[in-house]
């Protein structure tokens, strides 16, 4: 008992070691731009810089779109397939983790290949339409996680049920799905939404493939030519990160009742 | 003139036919159960009723209004399930209120018929709590408001009473009876519990296998089973081969004993083999009287149960159980005693033969 519970500890320390150690060594190495004296310098000047604010501020607009859209794909299939089409699971899991095994390079250089501007469907002939690309992408790059906590969150619930004594009482599919469904799976969808948002704002090879003004080149493109930011840049990434990662603990952990008061407020 | 009429109902899924020609006609206000063993396709029958199956033959009549083809939320069909199903999200009022809401119906008259509701069903104290935070017997007073609220023409419950403990399952299934007079709703209730379905029913459906057994009040299921299947599926029932001796004036030979019934023969002739069966509080032990058959019998085994002892009886191959009243003056006999079995010539139910040999 007592030592299993020591090796517990041990395997506890080695984890947070090989955790820690890089991050505050990069925090540290981030608060050393001024000579012999800890500063923040590195963060003012990341802060100041207007293509930070610009490319961080394109890249939480395209994770919302991006989680808008998922959210608006995802919750009625999952939904759908969890009501009529169970046996169909396994293959839309399958599909949903796709992204998860095919590198996004290869991903992204198919679009290209499909949507040049010379193509029939030139997606990328101009900005707005690759952005419209680019959502699309990330929406393919976050299945995985957008479809696993949906489908999780409606499994807790009896769906099925819970639609029959809905369409008894007279409601139809689009009050089902608002009244019903999506107020009893929002914690999945909010884990859901805050992890695509983690996956997007730092996402690199998509947008540089389709070279739009997103964080993740920007975090690239500093990196390469300074000293002192890039580790700022990387603790800010990571803070985002986290507060998505935190959000989630938060939402998931509220209490049915607590989050559908909320509701009723709004 | 019927409320509910149900023609022909069929359902299959694939090859496999559940339900084979269902017919019943249902008055207002009647108070229906479907009692059957499990997967005999009760719940499918209601389901069909209700919308969520769509049968496979047959027509579904509500108010003189065919509704097989409707969807369930166009039926207008109120539906309580085992699970309660009440929404996790809504509180107890939003639950009720659902149906009213969905029809946008006025604030004030869904606050009104929300407030009425909980009063019928004596939780009007739980407006504000949600479902988790209620016993299991108010959820399913609650789910049951839910599904009266919108005022439907029908009434189904399936099985609403089994996730629940005994105690609660008899308070409850007294009160539900009690609100369905009041409100005077056509109902259905689906359970595999007979005493349940003895209780609280105007009329019995058993079913066997996706066919109809027999439909009748409770008095005349426990009194009068067509066949042997409801007469042992209700109740406890001995069985006994028998030898028809007089077809005319009843009688039999039980065990090479002679004995009279006054039941209906079945059109059994002089030599047929026929299964006879008689109910445990039919028999007693009391020393013979008139017009009354007797059997001599050994006592096998004797189980005391608290009101009622319930004898096992055998005679040379057959068994008999009989329920005497518990009396503190006159005790059981013992094992292996010689006794004599007495009962009436209206108790001995001779069995349909070609069910019985089913
Ligand atoms: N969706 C379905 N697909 C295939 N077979 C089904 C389906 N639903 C029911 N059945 C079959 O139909 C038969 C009747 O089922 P049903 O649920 O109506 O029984 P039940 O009388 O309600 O039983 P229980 O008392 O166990 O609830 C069963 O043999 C069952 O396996
Ligand atoms: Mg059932």
């Amino acid at each position: 008992m007592k030592s299993s519970r020591l090796g517990a500890w041990v395997a506890l320390a080695i984890g947070a070691i090989y955790f820690l150690v890089p991050l505050i060594g990069t925090f540290e190495f981030s608060l050393r731009m001024r000579r012999d004296q800890y500063s923040f310098d590195a963060y003012a000047i990341v802060f100041a810089d207007p293509r930070f604010q610009a490319t961080l501020g394109y890249s939480v607009m395209m994770a919302i779109l991006t989680i808008i859209v998922g959210i608006a794909l995802v919750v009625p299939t999952a939904y759908w397939i969890e009501l009529r089409m169970p046996k169909a699971r396994p293959l839309v899991e399958f599909i949903t983790l796709l992204p998860l095994v095919i590198p996004a390079i290869v991903i992204v250089f198919g679009y290209l290949h499909l949507y040049n501007s010379s193509s029939f469907l030139p997606f990328t002939a101009n900005e707005r339409s690759t952005d419209v690309l680019l959502v699309c992408s990330y929406v393919t790059l976050s299945l995985p996680y957008m479809y696993r906590s949906v489908d999780t969150g409606l499994r807790a619930v009896d769906v099925r049920t819970l639609t029959e004594a809905a369409e008894s009482l007279g409601a139809g599919w689009t009050t089902i799905l608002f009244k019903v469904i999506f107020p009893n799976v929002r914690s999945g969808i909010l884990s859901g939404a805050f992890l695509t948002f983690a996956v997007v704002v730092g996402e690199f090879t998509m947008a540089s493939l389709l070279d739009r003004p997103a964080f993740g080149p920007y975090l690239q493109l500093v990196g390469a030519n300074r000293a002192y930011e890039p580790s700022a840049l990387a603790i800010i990434a990571f803070i985002v990160t986290w507060a998505s990662m935190g959000l989630i603990q938060i939402f998931a952990r509220a209490p049915k009742g607590a989050t559908a008061a909320a509701d009723r407020t709004t | 003139m019927p409320f509910l009429e149900i023609e022909s109902l069929q359902k299959s899924f694939g090859a496999q036919t559940v339900v084979h020609h269902f017919e019943m006609t249902i008055d207002q206000g009647e108070f229906i159960t479907f009692l059957g063993p499990s997967g005999c396709g009760k719940t499918t029958i209601l389901r069909m009723i209700a919308g969520f199956e769509i049968p496979s033959a047959g027509i579904i009549r509500i108010d003189g209004k065919d509704v097989t083809r409707f969807r369930p939320n166009q039926r207008n069909v109120g539906m309580v399930f085992q699970s309660y199903a009440l929404f996790p999200n809504l509180t107890v009022a939003g639950n009720i209120g659902f149906a009213l809401k969905v029809a946008k119906r006025s604030t004030a008259e869904i606050k009104s018929r929300v407030e009425e509701m909980l009063h019928l069903i004596k939780l009007p104290h739980l407006a504000d709590r949600y479902p988790r935070q209620l016993s299991g017997g108010q959820q399913q007073r609650v789910a049951l408001a839910r599904a009266l609220a919108g005022r439907p023409k029908v009434l189904l419950l399936d099985e609403p009473l089994s996730a629940l403990d005994a105690k609660i399952r008899v308070s409850l299934r007294s009160e539900i009876r009690a609100l369905q007079r009041q409100l005077g709703i056509t109902s259905i209730f689906v359970t595999h519990d007979q005493e349940e379905a003895l209780s609280i029913s105007d009329r019995i459906v058993v079913l066997s296998e996706g066919r109809t057994a027999q439909i009748g009040t409770p008095f005349e299921i426990y009194n009068f089973p067509n066949n042997r299947f409801v007469a042992s599926f209700i109740g406890t029932l001995s069985l006994l081969p028998a030898l028809v001796v007089d077809a005319r004036n009843g009688r039999l030979s039980v065990d090479g004993q002679d004995v009279v019934t006054n039941r209906p023969l079945n059109g059994a002739a002089v030599g047929d083999a026929v299964t006879v069966a008689l109910r445990p509080e039919a028999i007693t032990l009391q020393p013979q009287s008139e017009n009354r058959n007797n059997l001599d019998a050994v006592v096998e085994e004797v189980g005391f149960l608290g009101s009622v002892i319930r004898i096992r009886a055998r005679l040379n191959d057959a068994v008999l159980s009989l329920d005497m009243f518990n009396n503190p003056n006159q005790p059981p006999p013992e094992l292996g005693a010689r006794v004599a079995l007495s009962f009436s010539q209206d108790d001995l139910l001779v069995l349909d033969a070609a069910v019985a040999a089913a």
